[in-house]
């Protein structure tokens, strides 16, 4: 990814990393090599604004980010109820709260259940874990990517979460990540570690939430080691402001025959990216990556999904689902590599979009890449309107034009909702969908009949 | 209709595997290596062209020396090779005595109809019985082009692309880069300021091309690359089904090809364009072959039909989309395409279809076969701008794998701007099932014949679109390229 031009913005972030080392002197030596290395490969790069020629970026159009200056630093205050109020919750799930980056323990909701140790990746940094130095920014610093090296940058603190092997969690394990309020534009980096020990069994939910009205940045980079035999069941709830700058990065290490399954849920922010790697580095581990995401309004939702078969016996799934509105654009860049020792590999990848509107853009790139012989992989895409002639059934039972888009809509959204299993989490993207539905068809053009 | 033109017949010649890979030995009349402004104006002085297209040429060289100096050759293929040495080509090859076109069949060297016939292209008085009418491509220029009066008689041009800039300038100026500027791609560039020659035909309004319009391309000169520029216009209600096949010598350095192709297909008309591509692939070891960076582009105006069909099997290194801008009003593109990549053969091949008109539908149907190291891409692009209501695509890409050390990938971009549009993709990639092979080597087929006759059932959708004795060729043509790939 080498640009030929000279990296944008770095100017505007490189004050607040010098004053970031300044203040972190107590950290770890490993750790200030890490952020060193990553913000020199962050300064090489910058925020990408050159599309011509760069695959990544070929869709998204990052001006308007490069453009904008984030204070560092700051942080306002956040109450539970207002974290009630905007996200899911459950009294009964353990939950950390993470605001601005900062781990709160007042705000957290943590049980003390034997075999989990859930809370502040600060403290794990410091309690001198193996295992911490180690995994830390182990497979989010494996390429050069602008990103993740941004946040890693400025790591100190975040979410930790580690399964003691042969742990099965009861209840999801909940990490909000909130920007609080404040009138000024601020930048954080949230971060989550998940280390799931072997055979153990999890349900992790990860929460974005923006309390501020105003332009807000969040580089979250969350990384996943699955254990042998781990099952780890993810979940991703975006819900920036529509004036914000969401770039998110998860990076997932599965061992032998960990599942690992992500469901992400993305509505918010003015320009998104849930950008997803799974490496399936052993034999017998599989993947299941699906996702709902709407837009309306200027908003753009990139969805950067891609799993690396490089181990035998291994399965994956890509199933993400689009709709949208108004102006918005969005796009699903798919990518299943299946290396040349991969046999043995099954692999499918969808990705389906209702586009409602006349200004809205879909630009889907589902593509694979196989260099093994013995492989079934198979993948499709679809965009179109809500179906004629089921919109021409519903009306000739006597629902109207709105009310049978909304029903066709809301089914479309079904497939994926299933999949938030636990119920304060289902209720609530429920919730979402089903006050978002009438916004969407508020800026959807009637199509006339067939 | 005979079978004068399949290969099957061709069995002794020498190359190895690769039955087309015999030198011929004429004169050649060589400009020296290397690019510069010197060699476009030798090339237009040689071919004897009128100042505007001089100017063209220049312009585009001039272009050229710009994107060279900037971005280089496109790097977004997955194809990998050395880079090209742009001073170390021959950018004008022409058998001796060609200058002047022939009048007729006597005029030709005879060791160039020998060359032509022994690859089974029809030059002779056979022309008429097989049914096609052929322009014959050696090197740089066109050294024959059978049929010319019969067609004339309809008021159908078909000739080389000289003859027609020398007795049709006001259609080549009309429509010359209308589809593909000369600005479009770094290939395209290059072919706009160097090329050659080529074929030329134009169908006039309401005319059906009685029979199959061939151009044969045959590269035989060390070290020469070879530019052709493909034009051809079917005017108001026309309909034409044009064929084009290629071979080159057995070498083991590269030879570079970068050829153009534009289609414009007026309302109401249909162009059916045929291709068979088997420049030739390298050696097993993967030394040598065509590097075959190809633009190819229609234009369908309303009620108009673009269909591409494509066998490719030849080449080091493919590079090519044939696309479809569907401009006008309920146009129709199609894409059918077969391409294999043997040994360290690499093939990043797709299509693009530009809907741009209301009611405007494509197809594209791609199959992929690797083998031995090969690599194959299918690269497709389905653009919906944002007034092709109600437009349709269909897009179904299969790949198949042959052997452990190949690799196949699929990159479709969907585009879609156009909420009344309709898009279905879907694409496959699997090897040859356990199970067919074990059905039919228990009836007594060896493992290899099996493979065949599977690979042929699977690629059969595409064949399908061939013209007859065209599709014969097709399936000989995948049974050689695929000898030694199975087993």
């Amino acid at each position: 990814m080498t640009l030929g031009t000279s990296p944008t913005a770095v100017e505007k972030y490189s004050a607040a990393f010098i004053q970031h080392s300044a203040q972190s002197v107590d950290s770890p030596v490993w750790l200030d090599t890490l952020r060193k290395r990553a913000w020199s490969t962050f300064s090489e790069f910058g925020i990408p604004v050159k599309r011509r020629g760069n695959e990544l970026w070929k869709y998204t159009n990052l001006r308007p980010l490069s453009d904008k200056d984030f204070e560092h630093g700051v942080t306002g205050s956040v109450t539970h109820n207002q974290i009630k109020a905007l996200g899911p919750w459950d009294d009964t799930w353990d939950t950390v709260v993470v605001v601005d980056g900062i781990f709160s323990a007042d705000l957290s909701n943590l049980h003390g259940i034997t075999g989990l140790n859930a809370g502040s990746l600060g403290e794990a940094i410091t309690s001198g874990s193996v295992n911490v130095e180690q995994q830390l920014a182990s497979l989010a610093g494996r390429e050069d990517y602008t990103f993740t090296a941004l946040n890693t940058a400025f790591l100190d603190d975040g979410a930790y979460v580690a399964i003691a092997a042969n742990t099965e969690l009861a209840a999801p394990v909940h990490v909000v990540f909130v920007t609080s309020d404040s009138s000024t534009s601020k930048a954080i980096y949230p971060r989550l570690l998940v280390d799931a020990g072997a055979n153990t069994s999890s349900v992790i939910i990860e929460t974005h939430l923006n309390l501020a009205d105003s332009s807000q940045l969040s580089v979250p980079v969350v990384e996943v080691f699955a254990a042998d035999g781990s099952t780890v069941q993810h979940y991703r709830i975006q819900m920036e402001n529509e004036r914000s700058f969401h770039l998110g990065t998860t990076r997932v290490n599965q061992f032998a025959d960990a599942t690992f399954t992500s469901t992400s849920f993305a509505v918010g922010a003015q320009i998104a990216r849930n950008d997803i790697h799974t490496l399936l580095d052993a034999p017998g581990a599989n993947c299941t990556l699906r996702g709902l995401y709407m837009t309306n309004g200027q908003q753009q939702q990139d969805q950067e999904i891609s799993t690396t078969h490089a181990k035998p016996h291994c399965t994956s799934d890509q199933f993400y689902k689009g709709i949208l509105s108004g102006k918005s654009h969005a796009v699903f860049s798919g990518k299943v590599v299946v290396e040349r020792d991969a046999q043995k590999s099954a692999a499918t990848q969808k990705d389906l979009n209702l586009l409602l509107s006349r200004g809205a853009e879909i630009n889907a790139k589902p593509s694979l890449e196989i260099y093994a012989d013995d492989v079934t992989a198979a993948h499709g895409a679809t965009a179109g309107h809500v179906d004629r002639d089921t919109l021409f059934y519903l009306q000739s039972r006597g629902v109207d034009e709105e009310a049978a888009k909304a029903i066709l809509i809301r089914g479309f959204a079904e497939e994926i909702l299933n999949d938030f299993k636990p119920a304060a989490l289902y209720e609530f993207v429920e919730r979402v969908t089903d006050e978002r539905i009438p916004v969407l068809l508020a800026e959807s053009d009637s199509l006339g009949t067939a | 209709m005979t079978n004068q033109n399949t290969i099957s017949r061709e069995s002794d010649l020498s190359g190895g595997e690769y039955k087309w890979g015999f030198v011929t030995d004429v004169e050649t009349d060589l400009a020296p290596k290397g690019l510069s402004e010197d060699i476009v104006r030798l090339i237009s002085a040689k071919k004897e062209e009128p100042g505007w297209l001089l100017e063209w040429r220049l312009r585009a060289y001039r272009h050229w020396v710009k994107l060279n100096e900037s971005e280089g050759e496109p790097d977004w293929a997955m194809i990998d090779y050395p880079g090209i040495d742009y001073q170390d080509i021959y950018y004008y090859a022409a058998p001796k005595g060609t200058n002047e076109a022939p009048k007729s069949l006597d005029d030709v060297d005879p060791e160039m109809l020998a060359t032509f016939e022994k690859l089974g292209i029809p030059l002779q008085e056979r022309a008429a019985l097989a049914g096609v009418a052929v322009d014959a491509v050696f090197d740089s220029v066109s050294v024959a082009t059978t049929m010319e009066k019969q067609l004339g008689e309809l008021g159908i041009i078909f000739c080389s692309f000289g003859n027609a800039v020398k007795n049709h300038p006001e259609l080549v100026k009309k429509y010359l880069g209308s589809v593909v500027p000369y600005t479009d791609n770094f290939f395209a560039t290059l072919n706009a300021a160097v090329f050659t020659d080529g074929s030329f035909v134009y169908i006039p309004p309401g005319v059906k091309c009685p029979i199959e319009l061939m151009t044969y391309f045959r590269i035989n000169t060390e070290g020469s690359g070879q530019f052709e520029r493909t034009l051809i216009i079917a005017d108001e209600g026309a309909y034409v089904s044009y064929l084009e096949g290629c071979t080159a010598p057995f070498r083991k350095t590269s030879q570079l090809h970068a050829a153009t192709v534009e289609l414009v297909a007026l309302d109401n008309s249909e162009i059916k364009y045929s291709t068979i591509q088997n420049w030739f692939p390298g050696t097993p070891d993967g030394e040598g072959g065509v590097y075959n960076f190809v633009t190819k582009r229609g234009r369908a105006d309303t009620d108009a039909k673009i269909s591409w069909t494509q066998v490719e099997t030849g080449s080091a290194i493919t590079w090519k989309y044939p696309s479809v801008i569907l401009k006008g009003d309920n146009s129709v593109g199609e894409f059918f395409s077969v391409a294999l990549a043997n040994n360290h053969q690499q093939a990043d091949t797709g299509t693009k279809m530009i809907h741009i008109g209301k009611n405007t539908k494509s197809t594209i149907v791609s199959k992929g076969i690797s083998a031995g190291k090969g690599n194959n891409t299918y690269r497709g692009q389905v653009q919906i701008m944002p007034g092709a209501e109600n437009a349709v695509n269909h897009t179904q890409c299969d790949s198949l794998l042959v052997g452990d050390e190949c690799g196949a990938h699929t990159v479709p971009y969907i585009e879609v701007r156009n909420p009344t549009a309709r898009l279905e993709h879907e694409a496959s990639t699997s090897k040859v099932s356990d199970d067919q092979l074990f059905y039919l080597m228990a009836r007594g087929l060896s493992e290899e014949e099996a493979h065949h006759m599977i690979i042929t059932g699977w690629s059969r959708e595409v064949f399908k679109e061939l013209p007859f004795e065209f599709a014969l060729e097709a399936a000989q043509l995948l049974k050689v390229s695929l000898e030694g790939a199975v087993g």
